[in-house]
């Protein structure tokens, strides 16, 4: 079985949540490796290691080709979509010096600074949010 | 004999404990936040708890992809603060009870949960922010504290229910508990917030009070909520809040709403804060 195989057992309902990505057990598996990497970087001198030579740092870990380009090249979404956890992710992006708002935004579509209004004018709504329809219905994402 | 008199429930949003730490307590952004914990230190220091139950999740700190335990008992001596990548956050080491959390994990696991005994455990923002907002920064946390961290980052984590029934097992694990002690159990994380995903920035007001409103009643339509529900409604992280639903099953089923407190935003969430203390308790 590749490893890449994607997520087998959904959560009763869970494929209707728009724009979210569910860290179960399957992706957990599919993303160990890109999870494991992250937790690396807690270290002072893997983040030195790292920082000196990404490609080589990498190569450390068994990661599928897909997972290596969506690391170098910082695509966070990717990175979700093939198993890596936001919390571990947070990692990464901490020794890149960016926050959760950069990360979250940089996933929306947003720019950070618009993101972060968003959330100064009380969040993105839940009401248009729900549901995959309500996404469809209203002809965005 | 021991008992747990008050719930104490409370975000943990990491930026919380980054502005303390780096003296951002009085900026504009954060003030209202801190303020909002002014009755509740008051509050906690008139109690002086012994034993603070704190249940929590880790973040990819203690606990990495390797082992995921579901529910795990801190029974060490003491438990440093992490390094969650940029140093531990400056804050006193958290002193355990071994002695008591040791017979909390007999008591409950005969009670068939079957919980994970750590003895060694670094303990992150999710453990050490609550006791920020609710103590500011002593030389030494005041009192004991048995962390009990709860799997919420690979799904699926433990039902409300379960935690629920949790709770109830921890309650007798106390009660059967020789000493005179005063316990307050805390139930951190939440409330509404999505950190991943074009969706990232959720928050539903209506849904979060809804559920401080059913804790501070008797818990009842909470602890049935489904998994699906909090992931819909809540946001992917918002499913933390079903380590809530540990803390409320602890208490009587009749409690007081002592203090309620909810701010949006706290970084990408909505932060909550709720204190329950048991209808039975006088002080």
């Amino acid at each position: 079985m590749s490893d890449d195989t994607v997520r087998k057992e959904p959560i009763e309902g869970f494929d209707d949540v728009p724009g979210t990505t569910l860290f179960d057990a399957q992706r957990a598996r599919q993303g160990y490796h890109v999870n494991m990497f992250c937790m690396s970087l807690m270290k002072a001198e893997n983040r030195a290691e790292f920082k000196a030579d990404e490609e080589k740092y990498l190569r450390k870990w068994p990661l599928t080709e897909e997972q290596r380009k969506a690391i170098l090249g910082r695509n966070w979404q990717r990175m979700i979509e093939l198993g890596g956890n936001i919390y571990y992710l947070s990692k990464l992006f901490s020794t890149d010096g960016k926050s959760f708002q950069y990360v979250a935004a940089t996933m929306t579509g947003l720019t950070q600074e618009q993101y972060a209004q968003m959330m100064l004018d009380g969040g993105r709504p839940i009401d248009g949010n729900r549901s995959k329809s309500e996404w469809q219905a209203r002809g965005s994402k | 004999m021991a008992n747990i008199v008050a719930s104490v429930n409370v975000s943990h949003v990491p930026a919380i404990g980054a502005a303390w730490d780096n003296g951002k307590k009085n900026d504009p952004y954060w003030q209202p936040v801190f303020d909002g914990f002014d009755f509740s230190k008051k509050w906690i220091a008139e109690l002086k708890p012994d034993v603070i139950i704190l249940v929590y999740n880790d973040h990819a700190s203690a606990f990495d992809a390797t082992i995921i335990p579901t529910f795990a008992l801190g029974c060490a001596p003491e438990f440093p603060p992490a390094d969650e990548g940029w140093g531990p956050r400056p804050v006193p080491t958290v002193i355990g009870h071994p002695v008591m959390a040791s017979h909390i994990a007999q008591s409950v696991i005969l009670d068939e949960f079957d919980l994970t005994i750590i003895n060694r455990m670094d303990v992150d923002h999710g453990l050490t922010v609550p006791l920020t907002l609710m103590f500011g920064q002593p030389a030494e946390w005041p009192c004991r504290i048995i962390p009990l961290a709860v799997n919420v980052v690979q799904f699926p984590p433990p039902t409300g229910n379960r935690c629920w029934n949790l709770g109830k097992a921890l309650r007798r694990a106390v009660e059967s508990y020789p000493e005179d002690l005063r316990v307050v159990i805390f139930g951190t994380g939440g409330m509404s917030h999505q950190l991943q995903g074009p969706r990232a920035g959720l928050i539903n007001k209506e849904w979060d009070q809804q559920f401080l409103d059913s804790l501070a009643a008797d818990g009842q339509t909470a602890r049935a909520i489904p998994f699906i529900e909090y992931v819909r409604e809540t946001g992917s992280e918002g499913i933390e809040m079903v380590m809530w639903l540990i803390a409320r099953g602890a208490l009587d089923d009749k409690v007081r709403e002592v203090y309620r407190f909810y701010h949006v935003p706290c970084s990408n969430t909505a932060l909550g804060h709720l204190i329950l203390e048991n209808a039975s308790f006088s002080k």
